[in-house]
């Protein structure tokens, strides 16, 4: 390191690529787009199959509508994944939320839709405020604490609703009406979950406290030396994640017009799928928004595939799994070789 | 001296304690605007924790802290950040996820319109800060990959960024070069002239000299003294670190040194350390001194088969060990007590019988089984002959004083008669009584005829119990120096011999 004093040491010279050249080789060398790819070959190959997947009259409608409520949770649980933490309690949320929503309608059918959408996001914001401070101040894995409410949500749940099922005929049609509604030829759900989506990615990419998120996620220990506060965006995270998970469960029950004690079992599971499969790293610091609904947009499709393409579906669990080792094993492979690219381009100059 | 100048920074016997350790007793510090502070003392003299209590990072227990004649006291580093002081500590701290411009301005990022990071302002504020450091770093790169030395310049350019009324370094040159270090100190020089005040950390005492105009020693947690730098020399400074009554400390007895036990040759890792080449002796105590980071733990970790090594050879008794196979390193004779008792030393939450029996355990079973009572069996007479002062074997390590887990650990590898006993940092965090004796425990097993090779930070200790001292600097042994030639100052003087520097500076 200190062998040649005549020469001053030249670390790694600053990047000399104008912005859109830059723009272009961080998109074209993306996560995100290697599985958007995987995503459009295996929409073009069920197509190739069956036409009608895509061009049918509800083809396309469901393509867009299925995945609207596993992209809300995913966007929430990739918040919470980029700090280095994961909330396991989101489908019980949903459920709850969900259940929420049907009881406020089978009271009373003439409630306004938005009041009772606000309290679901409220509902869900509460639940994940409980995560949030548990995680935050008991300094227990939030695996732990979260797979803990996970079981005290859904038991709560279960108390109150019993067998008791909230059917169709408990909506009012104008709420159910969103569940089938389009809005020049997409689904109004997928509408609602697109525009999240985009508010949280661009809080993620511009804001002090999306960039914050991501600096707690890469090293906790180093954030807490920076001053930053530590606990207040974990909180932060855990009640957006909440949020979604509350708003996903009002989706759910305006798509499926039922609610019940089981809504949402095991779909917490799938949102932590989409988000790795979406390139977000597990242990935090990295990844985006769009990577994690891309990879619940994937997760979802695949599942509608499989039988048209012939794949028994019973092999669905399979492939999903073989989906997230190909790209769990794919990102070790691609950070080890940028983590080698960047100590040579260090050695190098 | 600038006595005329306003004090910035004010601590008066200020004391912390961790657990049974007490880090700081009464360190006092006093540092004027416009003047660069020099604070020195060995490691383990409570410089870190000093600057941690500044930083936030730790509450004081009692004592004065002061900043501008005003009585703070920081329960975060954010507080002490907004009250101006940047500190630059001897680990860097940054995001690697992140890019380098992130990780200078992370919480604090210049804002555009609605509530937006400007990232075109930040960018053009590290190219700026880059050029005054006089270094070329792609701003938009992330941490991840830097060297040691970037990631130094990362940190020096976040402490400048931030304006600070008060900057701490805490050995910021351990891993810089000559150029890097004189850059750093043009900027530190500019930084004083504008009236700020600084606080320099550095075992480098030419370093001191050229840079300082006070310097502040301190030793066993303790303020000893503080003196302006024209007004003292190196081997006065030196004197006051280490001056202290050593003998009672260390009952070092005669032993017959024997034939050759381990023999390493030619041991190099890229980047960790070059062409080292040593032997110990049956019944020798071979101190590895040297300055944290030099390299010391990493070649005991080679030897040892823990790490892989790039070149080289480690022999016991004549024979290979064989390389990254701590297995095969056990099997050959040796054992191996590491710096971290609690993380790799021991099963803390295990029972004390079971943790002396682990390394054995497979010579326990009968027909695969293995019972407590033949564990406990196995382990009585080490622990009883080490004196490990609990009441059974099945009480838990976690509930025992760390000397007492230092036993343990100790009584762990005698279980497996060892030809070869290398000890890293074997006194770290344990009270005086038990550490004479833990030394005692040393100076008679070399009696015994075991070989021991002592890693330790703690010069006294080097000089108190090794028959030899191998000093380490910047992974090289610099100097080897037999028991009676050793003095603290011709071991700090080859532990601080900085690369690229042949002779020794004048003091």
């Amino acid at each position: 390191m200190s062998t040649d004093v005549s020469q001053p040491d030249l670390m790694v010279a600053p990047s000399q690529q104008s912005r859109s050249q830059r723009t272009i080789k961080a998109v074209l060398g993306s996560r995100e787009l290697a599985i958007a790819l995987v995503l459009v070959a295996l929409v073009v190959a069920t197509t190739v199959r069956r036409p009608s997947f895509v061009t049918g009259s509800d083809g396309f409608r469901d393509l867009l509508l299925a995945p609207s409520i596993l992209l809300l949770l995913a966007i929430g649980q990739m918040v919470v994944i980029v700090t280095r933490n994961v909330d396991l309690s989101v489908g019980s949320t949903l459920g709850i939320s969900a259940y929420v929503c049907g009881s406020l309608f089978s009271a009373d059918q003439e409630r306004s839709v938005v009041l009772v959408l606000v309290i679901c996001v409220l509902v869900g914001a509460g639940l994940g405020l409980i995560n949030g401070l548990l995680v935050a101040f008991f300094r227990v894995p939030a695996l732990v604490i979260t797979l803990g409410t996970m079981y005290v949500f859904r038991g709560v749940l279960k108390n109150v609703a019993g067998s008791n099922r909230i059917t169709a005929g408990d909506f009012p049609a104008g709420f159910e009406k969103l569940g089938t509604q389009q809005l020049l030829g997409v689904p109004v759900l997928t509408i609602i979950g697109l525009v999240v989506l985009v508010a949280v990615g661009y809080y993620l990419h511009t804001a002090r406290g999306g960039r914050e998120l991501y600096a707690i996620g890469s090293d906790p220990e180093a954030a807490k030396l920076y001053g930053l506060p530590v606990a207040r965006r974990v909180v932060t995270a855990f009640v957006l994640c909440g949020a979604l998970a509350g708003l996903a469960g009002a989706v759910t029950a305006a798509r499926y017009a039922t609610a019940y004690s089981g809504t949402g079992s095991g779909i917490e599971l799938q949102a932590v799928a989409a988000v790795v499969i979406g390139g977000v790293a597990i242990f935090g610091g990295s990844g985006t928004v769009w990577g994690a609904a891309i990879g619940a947009f994937l997760l979802i499709t695949i599942n509608r595939s499989l039988p048209i393409l012939g794949i028994s579906e019973y092999w669905q669990g399979a492939v999903v799994g073989a989906l997230i080792l190909g790209s769990i094993c794919l990102d070790r492979y691609l950070s080890a070789r940028r983590a080698r690219h960047l100590i040579e381009a260090r050695d190098d100059a | 001296m600038s006595g005329t100048a306003p004090t910035v920074l004010e601590l008066r016997d200020v004391s912390k304690s961790f657990g049974a350790v007490q880090a700081l007793r009464s360190s006092s510090l006093q540092v004027h605007a416009g003047s660069i502070h020099a604070l020195v003392g060995e490691n383990g003299a409570g410089k870190s924790t000093l600057v941690k209590i500044v930083a936030g990072v730790y509450r004081r227990d009692a004592g004065v802290f002061e900043l501008d004649g005003d009585a703070v006291d920081f329960g975060s580093t954010a507080e002490s950040k907004a009250a101006g002081i940047a500190v630059i500590y001897q680990e860097p701290t940054l995001f690697p996820d992140l890019s380098v411009t992130e990780n200078i301005f992370m919480g604090r990022q210049p804002m555009g319109r609605g509530g937006r990071i400007d990232r075109a302002a930040m960018i053009t504020e590290t190219r700026a800060l880059f050029s005054r450091l006089g270094v070329e770093i792609d701003p938009r790169r992330p941490a991840l990959g830097l060297s040691i030395a970037d990631q130094q310049i990362i940190e020096i350019a976040k402490a400048i960024s931030l304006d600070a009324r008060l900057l701490i370094m805490d050995e910021p040159t351990a891993a810089l070069s000559g150029n890097e270090v004189s850059r750093l100190f043009a900027v530190a020089r500019s930084l004083r002239d504008e009236g700020r005040a600084l606080v320099f950390i550095s075992h480098r005492f030419d370093e001191v000299f050229d840079l300082c105009d006070t310097v502040t020693v301190m030793r066993d947690g303790a303020y000893i003294a503080t003196v302006p730098t024209a007004e003292t020399t190196e081997a006065q400074i030196v004197a006051q670190m280490v001056g202290r009554e050593v003998a009672d400390l260390f009952p070092k007895t005669e032993a017959e040194i024997g034939e050759v036990v381990l023999d390493v040759t030619g041991l190099t890792t890229a980047g960790e350390f070059h062409d080292i080449s040593f032997q110990v002796r049956a019944g020798e105590i071979v101190g590895l001194a040297g300055l944290v980071g030099a390299g010391r733990s990493e070649i005991a970790r080679a030897v040892f088969g823990i790490d892989a090594y790039d070149e080289g050879s480690v022999t016991v008794d004549g024979k290979a060990v064989p390389p990254r196979n701590p297995r095969g390193a056990i099997r050959s004779g040796i054992a191996f007590v590491p710096e971290d008792r609690r993380q790799q030393g021991l099963v803390v939450d295990g029972s004390v019988g079971r943790n002396i029996a682990s390394v054995i355990r497979s010579g326990l079973t009968r027909g695969g089984l293995l019972t407590t009572s033949a564990e406990f069996a196995a382990v009585q007479p080490w622990a009883s002959r080490l004196e490990v002062k609990t009441n059974a074997l099945d009480m838990p390590a976690t509930t025992m004083s760390g000397g007492n887990q230092q036993k343990v650990v100790i009584a762990k590898w005698l279980a497996t008669g060892p030809r070869l006993l290398i000890i890293d940092e074997p006194t770290r965090g344990i009270d005086i009584g038990t550490k004479a004796e833990v030394h005692r425990l040393l100076s008679e097993l070399a009696g015994k005829g075991l070989a021991i090779l002592m890693i330790s930070s703690e010069l006294p200790e080097v000089l108190g119990m090794a028959d030899r001292v191998l000093v380490v600097c910047e992974g090289r042994i610099t100097a080897d120096i037999a028991r009676a030639d050793a003095t603290p100052e011709n071991v700090m003087a080859a532990a601080t011999r900085s690369a690229g520097t042949d002779e020794e500076p004048a003091a």
